[in-house]
């Protein structure tokens, strides 16, 4: 047993289950956001957990990760706040939000703030065109979707989330 | 159109909670094909609705699964659930909203085809959404309307989510497949067409999440029924996404052969003061752009008109308006920048043609070109067409052409600074 398994025994059954067991290779893609949960990247280790969990070889583990823009290699904020600038979202006024989102943060679009916690990105529609501005926020193994967003109901949100991070450590 | 069929949860409240869908008749459908029905009788009865795969290909459904052949088993149905066109958002609607009626019609789908494993693929944003469907999938269980014999035949089904990652590629039907065996993404060559040769291998039918939603009422209430809505080549309904330049976006439940004018002004509430329409695509990013005169507005909205009348497919009727104060050598900037990212770099025409595209449109829009930029765009578009392996490669050129075709002086004004 790796590590992987021994923290998720129950889910990688689960996981493990949804498929033919002569095609268990289709349970590559949910066994990487399981491995991403924890850190919110995919650190090469869990490549090897998965691939030995398969039976695959680490490159094919690896390539899929690369491929899916979802899926991360390399640590940043703890939070993603994913701004959709794509046409119909342009179309109304994405481009100067994510603007405004970055001075009220102090980054640049793929930056991260100075605590660690958020890294903003640029992303493709989010099949919630109707809604713009619009985000979807990805972290603690989760992502959510916030629609007809303004700065302050952003920079609400990011406080909330900036005393959920302090409060853990205050407690820890 | 007083009453929804396909956005019922507009009508009822609470309906995406399995005691209510069964309140109003849920599941009595499928349980009465399974019990009564024979799987050519419920195909037979979609066959004759002439619903089509609202996807975008427009594909008729009931021959598509009539494709699959009898002495290859198993079968498997896979709905897509990969909703990433630009300017779509019709399908979430359905599975946040109306979640049991889509499960309904995978569930009848699988039936008529005798699969007994079927999967929803669902792009890696619909996270919350994959959450509450495996929610709804185990009430189902619980139920003794998902498992095995079920109604005591010997008739068993089990359906799973499939999230995806953020790749738009993965709609295409046979890279969805490909992603769902734990590959990357990237389309498979035709033939063999999954109906042979699909899911591990196996014949299997792939049906978007609003065509599958047609289903249940349609094996409801009957094929003649289903067709005293649209028109006779593009019957029923269809959810049409408006988005872009509008006072009232949203999602919109019309029969087929509605309008421009209608959805744009009597639904959408026109364009905000003052402006004019300038343009539309009516699929998405990956429509041509049509320039948006009397003719094109009074043009009914099916998939023969537009192409015929417009020369513009209605792909999955994603209709982005975009008003008189839009640049169209800005929009087509726009276009190529997804398409460039969303290559999935299988072929060469596609991978280089829509990276030199997106060099030479970001020039223009950056005011850094010359005239003969526009020539050269035109160029590398056209150098792209029938070249590729997939659809997104024509996809990534149809506002590029038909936007310089329309709207050349907003390049022109672009590049002579
Ligand atoms: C690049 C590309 C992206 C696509 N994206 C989607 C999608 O997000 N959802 C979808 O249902 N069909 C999509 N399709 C169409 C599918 O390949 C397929 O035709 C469809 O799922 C079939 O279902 P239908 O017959 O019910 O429409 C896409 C096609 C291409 C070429
Ligand atoms: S046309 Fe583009 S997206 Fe389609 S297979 Fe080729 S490279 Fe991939
Ligand atoms: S364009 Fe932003 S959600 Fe569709």
């Amino acid at each position: 047993m790796n590590e992987l398994q021994r923290e998720y025994p129950e889910e990688i059954e689960r996981i493990l289950a949804k498929y033919p067991p002569e095609n268990k290779r289709s349970a590559v893609m949910p066994l990487l956001y399981l491995a991403q949960r924890r850190q919110g990247y995919i650190p090469p280790q869990a490549i090897q957990e998965i691939a030995q969990i398969l039976e695959l070889s680490t490159t094919e583990v690896a390539s899929v990760a690369g491929f899916y823009s979802l899926f991360h290699e390399q640590p940043e904020g703890r939070w993603r706040i994913q701004v959709c600038t794509d046409l119909p979202c342009a179309l109304r006024g994405a481009d100067e939000f994510l603007k405004r989102l970055c001075e009220a943060l102090g980054v640049a679009v793929g930056g991260t703030t100075a605590d660690g916690l958020f890294t903003v990105e640029e992303v493709k529609c989010l099949a919630a065109c109707h809604r713009a501005p619009v985000f979807q926020l990805q972290g603690d193994g989760e992502i959510k979707y916030y629609e007809s967003q303004s700065i302050d109901t952003v920079l609400a949100l990011v406080e909330e989330l900036r005393c959920k991070a302090e409060s853990k450590k205050e407690g820890a | 159109m007083k009453e929804h069929i396909l956005l019922r949860h507009r009508d009822i409240p609470d309906l995406h909670r399995l005691e209510v869908y069964q309140k109003h008749g849920g599941f009595e459908t499928f349980r009465r094909a399974v019990t009564t029905l024979k799987p050519e009788e419920v195909l037979n009865e979609v066959k004759a609705s002439g619903l089509r795969g609202r996807g975008g290909a427009g594909f008729p459904t009931g021959v598509k699964w009539s494709f699959l052949p009898n002495n290859l088993w198993p079968h498997y149905v896979v709905a897509n659930a990969d909703e990433s066109e630009p300017g779509t958002f019709k399908d979430r609607e359905i599975l946040e909203s109306n979640p049991y009626q889509f499960l309904e019609g995978l569930m009848l789908a699988s039936y008529a085809v005798q699969a007994n494993l079927s999967y929803v693929y669902l792009r890696g944003e619909f996270w919350q959404i994959a959450r509450h469907l495996d929610a709804c999938i185990a009430e189902l269980e619980a139920a003794g309307l998902l498992g095995e014999h079920l109604f005591g035949t010997d008739y068993s089904l089990r359906i799973y989510t499939h999230l995806g990652a953020g790749a738009y590629i993965c709609g295409e039907e046979t890279a969805l497949l490909e992603s769902l065996e734990g590959k990357l993404g990237q389309p498979r060559l035709r033939p063999p067409f999954p109906a042979v040769y699909g899911l591990f291998g196996k014949p299997t039918v792939i049906n978007n999440v609003e065509t599958l939603a047609n289903v249940p009422p349609i094996v409801e209430r009957g094929a003649s029924w289903y067709r005293t809505y649209g028109t006779e080549k593009s019957p029923g309904v269809k959810i049409f996404c408006l988005s872009g330049c509008v006072n009232h976006p949203g999602n919109y439940e019309l029969p087929l052969g509605t309008t421009f004018r209608e959805l744009i002004f009597e639904y959408g509430g026109g364009v905000p003061a003052g402006r004019k329409v300038k343009a539309i695509m009516a699929a998405g990013a990956s429509s041509s752009l049509i320039a948006a005169d009397e003719n094109a507005l009074d043009t009914p909205m099916d998939y023969e008109s537009v192409q015929e009348k417009l020369g513009a497919p209605l792909g999955s009727a994603s209709v982005i308006v975009i008003d008189d104060s839009v640049n169209i050598a800005w929009l087509v900037s726009k276009t190529i920048e997804f398409f460039k990212h969303e290559s999935c770099g299988k072929c060469t025409p596609c991978r280089e043609g829509t990276f030199w595209m997106n060099r030479i449109a970001q020039r223009i829009e950056h005011g850094k070109s010359a005239p003969e930029d526009v020539q050269l765009l035109e160029a590398v578009a056209s150098q792209i067409q029938n070249k590729c392996l997939c659809a997104l490669g024509e996809f990534s050129i149809m506002a590029v052409l038909s936007g310089i075709q329309k709207f050349r002086t907003d390049f022109e004004a672009k590049v002579n600074g």
